[in-house]
């Protein structure tokens, strides 16, 4: 077992050469946009920029920062991260949480289970979505981007399957105890469902900071826009037309390249700042939600 | 006795309650509301006002000139996608087992994952930076090898390759999670007695570690099914424009301009009527493969 063959050898050293390779390959587009960030724009327009910065400024981030829209849709977001990720939690154990009961317990489970689950098989489509939510009085407020999508059922699912996976005795005694369904939910399930939790609400963070197309079409005025869906107005969209004239004096000076990057960026950031406790997590939590018995 | 019963269900199917009502108002409503497909809709007539125009809304989209291009360009993007999303992974997580070193592993892990997390705002952004023909790094880099400047994200040619690369990058190393998971629940008796029998790393790969992956491929394999007419939206709509709708241009980018931009609800939802029904019927066959082939159930 202790010898390793020359050939075995030569495999394991061009393995590994091509699979590092390959990661650095994934990642070096943001390197790049990264090294443009923070370069000068005449650095950037003669094309000396690949991938680490030239004549290093942050222009382009005081630039972004200073201006009302983006700090404004920075607040929305962030108001939408805390009310979505709060409701989707809580609706979450609350949903998750009678369904994981087998049918001796609860009766009316299954025909539950079906009415949330059928959701992901079938849809109503784009309009009629859109007007539900008009007519509901939502448009252009926050709600419009928590409400909707209130009930994650792929995370409902995730989490039912790993409350079932909690050992029966724990409930029981808890019963005997005289503990209702809700305490023995909040004092036994939820604590011991601490890795699942996280996992689902990581996910339901990120979700809600990248969702974009939503704030595109629900908020009439681009003044309620979520980062995201701001981001993708003036990044992908080239849409200056709500920029303001000594804004565009401003512009000329650091290049809409620098800008675009620093704003693309800004947009990744949180993202890139809580991938390490991610990563910690999602891995249990994928597989548990795809791979079972 | 039964009373009792009832009662100690009671906080369950209060539990249920707000999630129910919200559901009802958000996923169900809507279903109903797919009636606008068979109306001449509008805005200030509502649901209950508009008149009914019996399959006329299907008729009109069946006589666009574009709609076989579209209903073609979904099926091939979507299927291109789904093929290279299970073949890249499955070979990066074979390789990413052979490797012995772990902070390489673990490394190489938390680059490929990384690119999931970014919405494709970021990731479309990153791509209009680094493949526009003037100023793209893409491109001066194939300028040094003297090739022409290629407009990537212009070019019917280049475009649908961009769209499966470029989808693969996004997703590959998450993907790929699920297979590792796979191989290291295969047994390690199975090896030893390989080894034992002469067996090298090829022979064990080959006989030992790609069947006992093969319940997961398998359960991939159909699970993909139910996404035949979902070529991506999001990817599309953030890296598409006019130049390319002849070869990018899929049924959801094609009912959002259709709805948002000429305002015709009615023929906008019945191409999603369709989409959805067919979706529908896709994604109820893959979940009754999976149960019957890999004993998967999603509750």
């Amino acid at each position: 077992m202790h010898h390793i063959s020359p050939a075995r050898r030569v495999f394991l050293v061009a393995n590994a050469a091509f699979l590092s390779l390959l990661a650095v390959l994934c990642f070096l587009p943001l390197v790049h946009v990264l090294a443009v960030s923070f370069s000068e724009s005449a650095a950037v327009a003669a094309g000396q920029v690949t991938f680490w910065p030239v004549d290093f400024t942050l222009k382009s981030y005081d630039f972004i920062i200073s201006r009302p829209e983006f700090m404004r849709s920075f607040v929305i977001t962030l108001e939408r991260v805390l009310l979505g990720t709060a409701i989707n939690m809580l609706l979450t154990i609350m949903i998750a949480y009678p369904l994981s009961k087998d049918v001796r317990t609860f009766r009316m489970r299954t025909f539950y289970v079906w009415i949330f689950v059928f959701t992901i098989l079938f849809a109503g489509g784009l309009v009629p979505w859109y007007m539900t939510i008009k007519y509901t009085g939502l448009l252009d407020s926050v709600w419009a981007l928590v409400i909707p999508g209130a009930v994650p059922v792929f995370n409902v699912i995730l989490l039912l399957n790993f409350f079932r996976g909690l050992p029966k005795e724990l409930e029981e005694s808890c019963f005997i105890d005289g503990a209702g369904h809700l305490r023995t939910l909040w004092t036994i399930y939820v604590p011991l469902s601490l890795p699942g939790l996280a996992t689902v609400g990581l996910f339901t963070i990120v979700g809600h900071w990248n969702a974009w197309f939503d704030g595109l079409i629900l908020m009439n005025k681009p003044e309620h826009y979520p980062l995201s869906s701001y981001l993708q107005t003036i990044i992908i969209n080239f849409d200056f037309s709500h920029v303001k004239q000594e804004d565009l004096y401003k512009l000329a000076s650091i290049s809409t390249r620098t800008s675009k990057a620093a704003q693309i960026i800004v947009g990744a950031l949180p993202i890139l700042l809580a991938y390490p406790f991610l990563q910690k997590y999602f891995v249990k939590g994928i597989v548990l939600g795809s791979v079972k018995e | 006795m039964k009373t009792a019963k009832w009662m100690r269900e009671l906080p369950l199917h209060l539990l249920l309650l707000p999630g129910l009502v919200l559901v009802l108002v958000y996923s169900y409503v809507p279903m109903l509301g797919v009636v606008i497909a068979f109306q001449k809709f509008t805005i200030f007539s509502g649901w209950f006002g508009s008149p009914w125009i019996g399959l006329d809304n299907f008729r009109f989209v069946l006589d666009m000139p574009n709609t076989g291009q579209v209903i073609w360009n979904t099926l091939f993007i979507a299927c291109m996608k789904i093929i290279a999303g299970l073949f890249v992974p499955i070979v990066i997580a074979l390789l990413l087992n052979e490797v012995t070193r772990s902070f390489i592993k673990r490394g190489v892990q938390t680059l490929i994952y990384l690119p999931h997390f970014l919405s494709w705002v970021i990731l479309g952004g990153i791509l209009i930076d680094l493949l526009s023909p003037s100023e793209g790094i893409v491109n001066a880099m194939l300028g040094k090898l003297g090739i022409e400047p290629i407009f990537f994200l212009a070019d019917n040619r280049w475009f649908p390759a961009v769209l499966i690369l470029s989808d693969v990058w996004k997703e590959f190393g998450f993907s790929t999670i699920v297979y590792l998971a796979a191989i290291t629940s295969v047994n390690p008796t199975l090896y030893e007695a390989a080894v034992m029998d002469g067996a090298g790393r090829w022979k064990q790969t080959r006989h030992i570690t790609l069947p006992g992956m093969m319940p997961i491929i398998v359960l991939m394999v159909t699970l993909s099914l139910g996404n035949v007419l979902n070529a991506g939206f999001d990817q599309v709509f953030n890296l598409a424009n006019p130049l390319v709708y002849e070869s990018g241009d899929i049924l959801d980018t094609m009912i959002y301009r259709i709805a948002f931009n000429d305002a015709q609800y009615g023929v906008a939802t019945a191409v999603g009527l369709f989409k959805s029904v067919v979706s529908f019927l896709l994604i109820s066959v893959s979940y009754w493969l999976a149960y019957r082939l890999a004993n998967y159930r999603i509750f």
